[in-house]
């Protein structure tokens, strides 16, 4: 929020009108392609909307959303999205936040880690999909010979198995994405005074407990951030699982957006797909609302 | 990112003034923090360079000894087979436009609509801000249907525009610039306008060009986001000479199928161009994404 206050000039003639005509450029693509298709999809849910018609078709009242409610389907996308959301935010969360306090002990060398957690983060998920459909692959890959060389005589088929396909995805994802999350919380930790540590050390706490007891609860507000970032997004997963494996083997690594993608695209049903893009929607706004609403009242029990 | 750690310091504060037993404990933490830190960090550094092993081995050994590292013979061969068999060039081309153009648009675009929210003064201005911040929410996937519909109605897709245009409006850009004019100097303003300096040559002539970090910041964010993307070019283009790099690779799994060695040489020519842009740029990247809502 702006915290300058009102030029103590009176504004001119033709000042009215500078800050909404230069907002209007971007005001435009706003509109247009935010607010219009987001009205366009709340609406498209209530008719028999199709790709290869013109226009809305005919109305269908809530139809869209009891099929849609019925349909086992959308309640297993919506279910494999979870568990794939959990299976990367933990880690994504936990890992970084452990990973970036050791980083930040080390000044020499800090390039070396930023470069390893970081780079995979900036490359294209087709190249990283790529990448990793020659580690997860059956016989010659090199995450069934990692197995192997400890130990596990019969490795599953990472991505060919219903069981451990979304958990390899998942991993793939970790890897992929900790960087940002990496970064962030180096970032955090750069705002926590000197004085705060050199406090700490004086008062004789060893290094785990400064760790426990001063420097992760004063990245409270980082991790709030770098969680509810990491859901939503992991909510909107498609790139990877649709390259890697289609949604399979068996539907079991379906997640929603390809739920919407398929039968939106593919089949052409548009009133279907809208209502389900409006229910993802609004799962995403939940998570995002309650896990703001739970942290805020943690941060007022404080 | 010079910022000085604290071992060293409480090292030193440790040996003068703590007992002996207190100095081995961060000795010893440190050790087993480096250890930890270099044993992620090559796990990390695993999947990149055995891609990179791969891609330059002869298929024929890759087939019959696929988890080998090294060999004896290395050689470009696969990435000859890439460039005969897709349309690179073309894709590194339209990845190259699509990203400039969108970069341009949603650095030009959101600066002035920050610049209007930050410095201006109308009455909707508040709200305006809201509303926009209230986009931060809405999930671009999401919409992508009635997106695609609109520009199909006005005959976009398979062309640039098409895949520039939607994603133009980036709300996360104009709320990091507005942090950034937000800290600009009332008076520096006032001057300038006092000077009899128009709204936008004060945007232009003044404001722009102390902002540089925060340009470059949002302009590197934009491209490496843009240049990624993989949903909506997927959607919007089907010809292959219009296709982006991210959409063209996996074009190129299909026409392959499993030799590795091709895939890993794609998968290398894919990383290339934005390990150049991060190595180069790796200050600012790390700047812009602890801009994007920390502080």
């Amino acid at each position: 929020m702006a915290t300058t206050t009102a030029p103590t000039k009176a504004p001119g003639r033709g000042d009215r009108w500078a800050g909404p005509g230069m907002l209007l450029p971007f005001a435009l693509f706003y509109l247009v392609f935010l607010v219009g298709p987001l009205i366009y999809t709340v609406v498209a849910g209530f008719f028999d909307a199709s790709l290869l018609k013109k226009g809305l078709g005919d109305f269908a009242g809530l139809s869209n959303y009891a099929a849609v409610l019925g349909d086992d389907e959308f309640w297993r996308t919506l279910g494999n999205t979870l568990w794939f959301t959990v299976l990367t935010t933990v880690p994504l969360v936990l890992l970084s936040l452990v990973l970036a306090i050791l980083a930040d002990r080390f000044v020499r060398g800090r390039w070396f880690f930023r470069f390893a957690f970081f780079a995979p983060f900036v490359l294209p998920s087709a190249v990283i999909s790529l990448i990793f459909t020659f580690i997860y692959a059956d016989q010659v890959g090199l995450a069934q010979q990692a197995a192997k060389w400890i130990g596990v005589d019969t490795p599953p088929s990472w991505l060919g198995d219903p069981d451990w396909a979304m958990i390899s995805i998942a991993a793939a994802t970790v890897w992929w994405t900790i960087g940002f999350n990496f970064v962030l919380y180096l970032a955090g930790l750069q705002d926590i005074p000197r004085s705060v540590h050199e406090a700490a050390a004086i008062d004789g706490a060893g290094p785990w407990q400064r760790i426990r007891h001063v420097i992760v609860p004063m990245l409270g507000r980082t991790t709030t951030l770098v969680t509810v970032l990491q859901a939503v997004a992991s909510l909107k997963v498609f790139d990877q699982i649709y390259m890697l494996t289609m949604g399979g083997p068996d539907g079991s690594t379906r997640p929603s957006l390809q739920l919407i993608y398929d039968t939106g695209f593919v089949e052409g049903r548009v009133g279907y797909a809208s209502t389900v893009s409006l229910l993802l929607f609004v799962v995403i706004l939940l998570v995002s609302l309650v896990w703001f609403a739970l942290v805020r009242r943690a941060e007022k029990e404080r | 990112m010079t910022a000085i750690a604290t071992p060293p310091v409480t090292e030193q504060k440790t040996t003068t003034a703590g007992p002996p037993r207190k100095y081995d404990a961060e000795r010893l933490f440190n050790r087993v923090a480096l250890g930890t830190l270099i044993a992620f960090a090559l796990l990390w550094l695993v999947p990149l360079a055995w891609a990179l092993a791969t891609s330059i081995r002869p298929a024929q050994e890759v087939v019959t000894d696929p988890t080998n590292w090294f060999t004896a013979n290395p050689t470009l061969a696969a990435y000859g087979d890439i460039f005969d068999a897709g349309k690179l060039p073309y894709w590194y081309a339209n990845s190259f436009i699509t990203s400039i153009l969108t970069t341009v648009l949603t650095v030009a675009a959101a600066s002035l609509a920050a610049f209007a929210l930050s410095q201006t003064r109308f009455r909707t201005r508040r709200a305006a801000f809201v509303v926009l911040l209230a986009g931060i929410m809405i999930p671009g996937q999401v919409l992508m249907i009635p997106q695609f519909l609109a520009l199909q109605s006005v005959g976009l897709l398979n062309t640039y525009w098409g895949v520039v245009l939607p994603q133009v409006p980036n709300v996360v850009a104009v709320f990091v610039f507005k942090q950034f004019f937000d800290g600009i100097p009332r008076e520096l303003i006032d001057a300038a306008r006092a000077d009899g300096a128009g709204w936008l040559r004060t945007y232009r002539q003044i404001v722009m060009p102390i902002s540089r970090p925060v340009i470059s910041a949002v302009t590197i964010f934009v491209f490496v986001g843009v240049w990624n993307n993989f949903l909506w070019p997927l959607l919007v283009v089907t010809d292959p000479e219009m296709m982006t790099l991210p959409v063209g690779l996996t074009s190129v799994q299909d026409v392959f199928g499993v030799p590795y060695a091709q895939l890993m040489a794609s998968a290398v020519l894919g990383a290339i161009p934005l390990l150049a842009v991060f190595l180069l740029f790796q200050r600012r990247i790390v700047e812009g994404i602890a801009g994007t809502g920390l502080k």
